[in-house]
């Protein structure tokens, strides 16, 4: 059933075949499939403790699998590091976004991308702040994120904006698979909004494939196309959001609860 | 009811202007130094007129080169969420090992001089390297690591110099570039400008130094980023040590002589004193190569206006003390209320 996958119509932009992850005792993640096709929105849910984090992680290059396969486009990787799954186009907004605080708003999207000035033709290490600054600007006007002043500390600014600017950096550094490890989290309604339709936006263009860990099912949709539920390091849902509900996806999760339960009472 | 109305909105102005300019004055932590340093020029050039002759302006010059060469280190240091305790050490360190190279036999390997002061900085990075390897890959606090590295240095500095000073090698050339006083001031003063320029401006525009505010700032964060945290610390504990050794070299061409105890504990923590002084926050993320020299242009201006005004030598100490609590409270009360949203917001 689950090939490799060359050779089909539609590659996929993510599929992991049997991944299973360890942390001593622990098994975060157990045999897991799962697939990200182009320019499609994943949700993934499930409780606390399920493995999504890990997944993602996994996924991200930041932490290795013990055992399965990694499909990147069809083709298979082992990813080596954040920066070698970020030069195949998949980057990740962890859930304490990466952004550095005491820095500006430009210096933390150009983070580890930075420009560099010419001087008569010739590149030189200095940094060419202007531009970056521009472009920061531009970036974010056109991303339709809010910022008063790229040259603002991040620590000034709202929750919602410092998510904004996280997704938005992802995305300028050209990325092709977004991974949003609760991009929602902590943020009010207003915010929220915020973040979820620079995720419409997004989606609409279609350059870019993500995954959304969520919390929220309502969220999952109002921008998901499909929809995983990880629990005890397992898939046991994967649907269209068009064929299933918030009250099903409830449902098996208070039935994962209530096993819990009387498994240990 | 009107004139009530406009007396309020005016005194919400002036506020709302007080909290900008505190703000302001939080963001540009050297201006503060800055203002402090020339308050006491003015103070000390008021109470005495020797204050502003030439042999003082020197002698600032001369107490100023050693500790502003360490101090540039120690706030890249610093800035990147570490310590180095043992840099005053390596300061005693790359002198005595260009002695060994360079002395003439039986002493030392008769080497010439370059390469002895090769050697010398090459232990200091060696040092450094090994700092930063212990702190990035076996975990252990920078605090630990480097106190550890200071006991050890003093035992190394202490064995191969058997506890004896010793005479500076070298010849007129060499010493004309290390130690003399070729423009006004000594050359070692120049040496510590030169640094203060070139790290400040690596500290805010190169990739280097953003990635030092970065690592200092969210460890994690910049390794997420692919930011190598790792190496991006243990590049500045090597060279902050290498500062350290190059200061050594040149204060051992100054005063001529080799020490085992030279510079030490004393030296350090002046430099990270001037460091927080200056606005170098010791929980990383934040600080300044300029605002730390202006740390230690003022506690050159203390020391050496105190011994003018004939003050005890006591009150140098004490002073210190309460400066660095004071810029420290401010600092940790600023960025409270910075976090609060109260400063800084703008509009």
């Amino acid at each position: 059933m689950s090939g490799a996958g060359n050779g089909r119509e539609a590659v996929d932009a993510i599929r992991v075949e049997h991944i299973s992850k360890r942390f001593g005792a622990v098994r975060a993640l157990e045999d897991v499939s799962m697939h990200l096709k182009r320019g499609e929105v994943l949700g993934l849910i499930g409780d606390n403790g399920a493995g999504k984090s890990t997944l993602v992680k996994i996924i991200s290059g930041f932490q290795k699998p013990d055992n399965g396969k990694i499909f990147v486009n069809g083709e298979e990787v082992q990813l080596r590091s954040v920066t070698h799954a970020r030069s195949l186009g998949i980057d990740t907004v962890y859930q304490d976004l990466a952004l550095v605080p005491g820095m500006s708003v430009y210096h933390n999207m150009f983070l580890k991308r930075e420009l560099l000035g010419k001087l008569g033709g010739f590149h030189v290490p200095l940094l060419n702040n202007r531009e970056m600054k521009k472009r920061a600007r531009t970036y974010l006007d056109e991303m339709g994120v809010r910022i008063p002043d790229v040259d603002a500390e991040v620590a000034q600014l709202s929750g919602g904006q410092r998510q904004s600017i996280a997704v938005a950096r992802s995305v300028y550094s050209e990325a092709k698979i977004l991974l949003l490890d609760e991009p929602l989290a902590a943020m009010g309604v207003k915010e929220g909004a915020l973040i979820l339709d620079l995720i419409r936006k997004l989606r609409d263009e279609g350059h870019v494939s993500m995954i959304l860990i969520l919390h929220n099912y309502a969220h999952v949709f109002e921008v998901c196309d499909r929809v995983n539920l990880l629990q005890h390091g397992e898939i046991t849902l994967d649907k269209p959001t068009s064929e299933t509900s918030v009250d099903e996806l409830t449902e098996l999760v208070v039935r994962e609860y209530r096993q819990v339960q009387t498994g240990s009472g | 009811m009107a004139v009530a109305g406009s007396q309020a909105k005016s005194h919400e102005r002036v506020r709302s202007l007080g909290w900008r300019a505190l703000g302001a004055f939080a963001n540009r932590r050297e201006a503060s130094i800055l203002v402090v340093a020339i308050g006491l020029i003015i103070y000390f050039s008021l109470r005495s007129s020797a204050f502003y002759s030439g042999a003082t302006i020197k002698n600032i010059a001369e107490y100023v080169a050693p500790v502003a060469l360490i101090t540039c280190g120690e706030v890249m240091v610093l800035i990147n969420g570490e310590i180095d305790l043992s840099v005053g050490r390596v300061f005693a360190l790359s002198p005595i090992i260009m002695y060994l190279a360079s002395a003439p036999a039986p002493d030392g390997a008769g080497l010439p001089i370059w390469l002895g002061v090769v050697f010398g900085l090459l232990a200091a990075a060696a040092v450094g390297l090994t700092n930063g390897l212990i702190t990035t890959y076996l975990g252990v606090p920078s605090f630990i690591t480097t106190l550890g590295m200071l006991f050890f240095l003093n035992g190394i500095n202490l064995r191969a110099l058997h506890g004896f000073q010793v005479a500076t090698p070298g010849g007129h050339t060499f010493r004309q570039i290390f130690g003399a006083y070729p423009l006004w001031f000594n050359s070692e003063f120049w040496w510590a400008l030169l640094a203060v320029v070139v790290l400040q401006i690596v500290l805010v525009r190169t990739k280097w130094g953003v990635h030092t505010v970065a690592t200092g700032g969210n460890v994690i964060g910049a390794r997420e980023s692919g930011v190598n945290v790792r190496w991006t610390k243990i590049g500045n504990f090597m060279l902050c040590s290498m500062l350290g050794g190059f200061a050594g070299i040149m204060d051992s061409v100054r005063i001529t002589s080799i020490l085992p105890l030279q510079g030490g504990t004393d030296i350090m923590f002046l430099a990270v004193a001037a460091a927080v002084i200056g606005g170098t926050s010791l929980m990383g993320g934040s600080g300044t190569i300029v605002g730390g020299f202006l740390g230690v242009v003022v506690l050159a201006i203390l020391n050496i206006g105190f011994v003018i005004l004939g003050v005890s030598a006591f009150n140098f100490d004490l002073i210190i003390g309460i400066a660095i609590l004071g810029a420290m409270i401010l600092n940790v009360q600023i960025q409270r209320l910075k976090n609060l949203g109260q400063l800084g917001r703008g509009r």
